[in-house]
C-alpha cells in the first residue's frame, strides 16, 4: 500500500469532466512524474490532494488517512507540503523569515500566539533554517529581500520551505516551468539531490520530458481527466498510446 | 538590493529608551513649538496609542478596518459607567474599557473577518457607523444620546464613598488615589499608558506571532499551504488593536469624564488611518509620529481665524490682500480638513511610505553623501523602523 492514495476520485467543472474516476497509488519513497497533454487534468489532481478542491466523489488517503473535506493547513500539518507553478513566497520578507515561517509551523501547529518571544530567539530554529538555505544555495543571500529574487531563486527558496517541514511527500507544479536551461538544469540537480539525502516522496507535474526522464521513477500518463498508462519512464517512452495521446506521435 | 538585517534585542532597547526619554520629555521641547500645554500632550499621546495599536492589525496583516472609532466609543463608555458606577478612578476604567472593547473587537472580527480586502473594511464601516447609530437611538439609556455621558454627583460612585470621598464640591475630576488626572498629571498618566502600549508593540513586532501577521499581508495563499491557520491569526490581532483602541477611548475620558457618540463617528475611523499611513503603516514608530503631526496641525490649522490670515497677509496690497485671504481661509479654522486632505495626498503620492520612509530616504541620502558613494546599495542595510 502507497503513501498516497487516489481512489475513484471524479472532478467536474460545469460540463468538463476535469477528472474521470482517476486511480493512483504512490510508494513510498519514489518520484512520481505525472505527465499529460494542456487540460489532461494534473493540475486538478493536485488541487484534490492538497485540499483546495474537494472532490465531486472518492477518497484520497495519505497514509491512511483521507484528505478529503480537510483545509490546506490541515493537511500540510499531516505532512503534505506544495510547490506552486508560479513561486508562493513572502515577497516581503528576508530569505531566512521565509523559511523560519514554516519552521514555526512545525513548531507550534497551526495557530500559537507568541507575542513575547523574539522570532530568532530559539537557536535550534534559527540554525536548521539557515542550514536548508545554505543547502539550496542561497545561504549567502539569507538577508536579502526574497521579492528582488530571480525566479529560478525563488522557485528555490519555495523548495527550501517546504523542505525544512521535513514533510512527507512534496507536490511539484512543473517546477521548471518558464525557467532557462541552466536554471532547470540547476532544479534537477537539486530535486536529486533532495531525493538521495531526504528519501522524500515527490509527486511531480510537469512538461519538460528532459525533467521526467532525469528525475522519476515511475511515470504516470493523464489524457482526458484519466490516466491512461503506468509506468517507468523507458515504459512510458515506448508505449504507443502515450506517444498517440500526448506526444502526438512524435519521437523522443 | 535591499539588505534585511535582522534587529536585536539590545537595538530594540536603545529604541524604545529614547522613546521613552523623547515622549516624557515632550513638555520640554515641545516649549518651542508652542505646543507643550497638556491638554495637547494628552491627546498626542491617546492618539499615539490608538494609532499604535492600529497600526498592530494594518500595518502587520493588512486589513484595513474602516472601524476602529466604534472601539474607541465602547472604550469610552465604559470608562464613564466606571467612573459612575465605581468612581473616579481611572485604573478599573481603563481595564473594563479594555475588555469591554477587546470583547466587541472579537464579535466584530469574527464576522468581518470572513471577508478580505475591500469587503473587510465596509463590513468594518459599516458595523462602526451601525453602533454610532445606536449610540443616538435604541441606546440611548446607556448612552445618553446627543447630550453625551457624563458623572454626576448623584452617581452611585460606590469605591469613592467607601473611600469617604463621595462628596464633591464642583466637576467631578478622575483621581488616582487622590493625584487629579488634569494637566501635567494627567499628560503622565497617559504616557505610562502609551509607553506600555509601545513596548508591546516591540515585543508583537519582533515575535514569532508578528511575523506570522506580517506572512498574511504578504501571501495568505503560502501561509495556508504551510500548515498556518490565517483566520484566528488575524483575530487576534483585530482583538488586540481593539484593545488598544478600548484604552485610547477610556483615556480620553479620564481625561475629560465625558464620553459623546460623535467619537464613534467614521471620520474619526479616518482619521485613525491616515495617522498610521502617514506616518508609516507597518513600522514601529510611524502611527505615533503620523498622531503627532495630525493632532499638531489640526491645532494650529484650526486656530486661525480670516483676522489672524489678514495680519498675516497684511503686507500686501489691498485687492491682493483680499483675495489671498479668501483663498487661504479656505484651508484653516473649520477647513483645515481641506489642509490635512492635501497633506495626505501629497505623502501618499510621493511617500507611501509615511513619514518614516522619508526619513530613511534622506538618511540614505546623506551616507551617500558622506560615504562618496562606496560601498554600493547592495550591502546598504536598512534603517530601524
Amino acid at each position: 500500500m502507497g503513501i498516497l492514495q487516489v481512489q475513484n476520485v471524479n472532478k467536474s467543472f460545469g460540463g468538463l469532466k476535469a477528472l474521470n474516476n482517476v486511480n493512483l497509488d504512490i510508494t513510498e519513497g519514489t518520484v512520481h512524474a505525472v505527465i499529460g497533454p494542456n487540460g489532461a487534468g494534473k493540475s486538478t489532481l493536485l488541487n484534490v490532494c492538497v485540499g483546495r478542491l474537494a472532490p465531486d466523489t472518492g477518497t484520497v488517503l495519505f497514509g491512511g488517512k483521507t484528505l478529503t473535506g480537510r483545509a490546506p493547513h490541515e493537511i500540510n500539518q499531516m505532512g503534505v507540503a506544495r510547490v506552486f507553478q508560479t513561486p508562493e513566497i513572502f515577497t516581503d520578507l528576508s530569505l531566512l523569515d521565509n523559511v523560519m515561517i514554516p519552521t514555526l509551523a512545525v513548531r507550534d501547529g497551526a495557530f500559537k500566539v507568541n507575542a513575547w518571544g523574539r522570532v530568532d530567539g530559539r537557536a535550534e530554529i534559527r540554525d536548521r533554517a539557515e542550514a536548508i538555505l545554505e543547502n539550496v544555495g542561497l545561504g549567502d543571500k539569507r538577508h536579502h529581500h526574497s521579492g528582488n529574487l530571480s525566479r529560478g531563486d525563488k522557485r528555490r527558496l519555495e523548495l527550501a520551505m517546504c523542505l525544512v517541514q521535513k514533510p512527507k511527500l512534496v507536490l511539484l507544479d512543473e517546477p521548471t516551468a518558464g525557467m532557462s536551461r541552466h536554471d532547470t538544469n540547476a532544479t534537477i540537480d537539486l530535486l536529486a539531490r533532495m531525493k538521495e539525502e531526504h528519501g522524500v516522496t515527490k509527486i511531480i507535474i510537469e512538461h519538460d520530458m528532459h525533467v521526467v526522464f532525469s528525475l522519476a521513477d515511475r511515470v504516470t500518463v493523464m489524457a482526458q481527466g484519466t490516466p491512461i498508462v503506468e509506468g517507468t519512464p523507458n515504459e512510458i517512452k515506448g508505449d504507443s498510446r502515450v506517444q498517440e495521446a500526448y506526444l502526438g506521435g512524435a519521437h523522443l | 538590493m535591499t539588505t534585511n538585517t535582522r534587529e536585536t534585542p539590545q537595538g530594540d532597547m536603545v529604541r524604545f529608551g529614547l522613546f521613552t526619554v523623547v515622549i516624557l520629555a515632550m513638555p520640554i521641547w515641545l516649549m518651542p513649538f508652542g505646543a507643550a500645554y497638556p491638554d495637547l500632550m494628552q491627546k498626542f499621546a491617546i492618539y499615539g496609542l490608538f494609532a499604535i495599536g492600529f497600526n498592530i492589525l494594518f500595518g502587520l496583516t493588512g486589513y484595513l478596518s474602516f472601524g476602529h472609532a466604534a472601539f474607541l466609543g465602547v472604550g469610552s463608555y465604559t470608562a464613564v459607567w466606571s467612573f459612575k458606577l465605581l468612581g473616579m478612578n481611572p485604573i478599573p476604567a481603563l481595564l473594563l474599557a479594555v475588555v469591554m472593547s477587546g470583547a466587541f473587537a472579537w464579535l466584530i472580527g469574527f464576522i468581518s473577518l470572513r471577508r478580505t480586502g475591500i469587503y473587510f473594511s465596509i463590513l468594518t464601516l459599516a458595523f462602526a457607523q451601525m453602533s454610532y447609530n445606536l449610540a443616538y437611538s435604541v441606546l440611548t439609556p446607556i448612552t445618553n444620546g446627543e447630550t453625551g455621558l457624563r458623572v454626576l454627583n448623584s452617581d452611585p460612585r460606590v469605591l469613592d464613598h467607601m473611600m469617604g470621598a463621595g462628596e464633591v464640591d464642583g466637576p467631578l475630576v478622575t483621581n488616582l488615589f487622590g493625584m487629579e488626572m488634569s494637566g501635567l498629571p494627567g499628560f503622565y498618566f497617559c504616557a505610562v499608558w502609551l509607553l506600555i502600549g509601545m513596548y508591546i508593540s516591540f515585543r508583537i513586532f519582533r515575535s514569532p506571532f508578528g511575523l506570522m501577521l506580517r506572512a498574511i499581508k504578504t501571501n495568505q495563499t503560502r501561509l495556508n499551504y504551510t500548515g498556518i491557520s490565517t483566520r484566528p491569526y488575524a483575530q487576534t490581532a483585530f482583538v488586540i488593536s481593539g484593545m488598544y483602541a478600548g484604552l485610547a477611548g477610556a483615556l480620553l475620558c479620564v481625561t475629560d469624564p465625558l464620553a459623546g457618540a460623535e467619537r464613534m463617528q467614521w471620520t474619526a475611523s479616518g482619521e485613525v488611518v491616515l495617522m498610521t499611513i502617514l506616518g508609516g503603516a507597518g513600522t514601529l514608530l510611524g502611527p505615533m509620529l503620523g498622531a503627532g503631526i495630525i493632532k499638531y496641525s489640526e491645532n494650529i490649522f484650526s486656530a486661525f481665524n480670516e483676522q489672524a490670515l489678514h495680519e498675516i497677509f497684511a503686507f500686501l496690497p489691498d485687492g491682493i490682500e483680499a483675495a489671498v485671504v479668501s483663498v487661504a481661509g479656505l484651508f484653516v479654522g473649520e477647513g483645515w480638513h481641506l489642509t490635512l486632505g492635501l497633506l495626505f495626498m501629497l505623502i501618499v503620492i510621493f511617500l507611501p511610505g509615511g513619514v518614516i520612509e522619508g526619513g530613511q530616504r534622506i538618511s540614505a541620502a546623506v551616507t551617500r553623501l558622506r560615504g562618496g558613494g562606496s560601498g554600493g546599495s547592495s550591502t546598504q542595510p536598512q534603517p530601524a523602523e
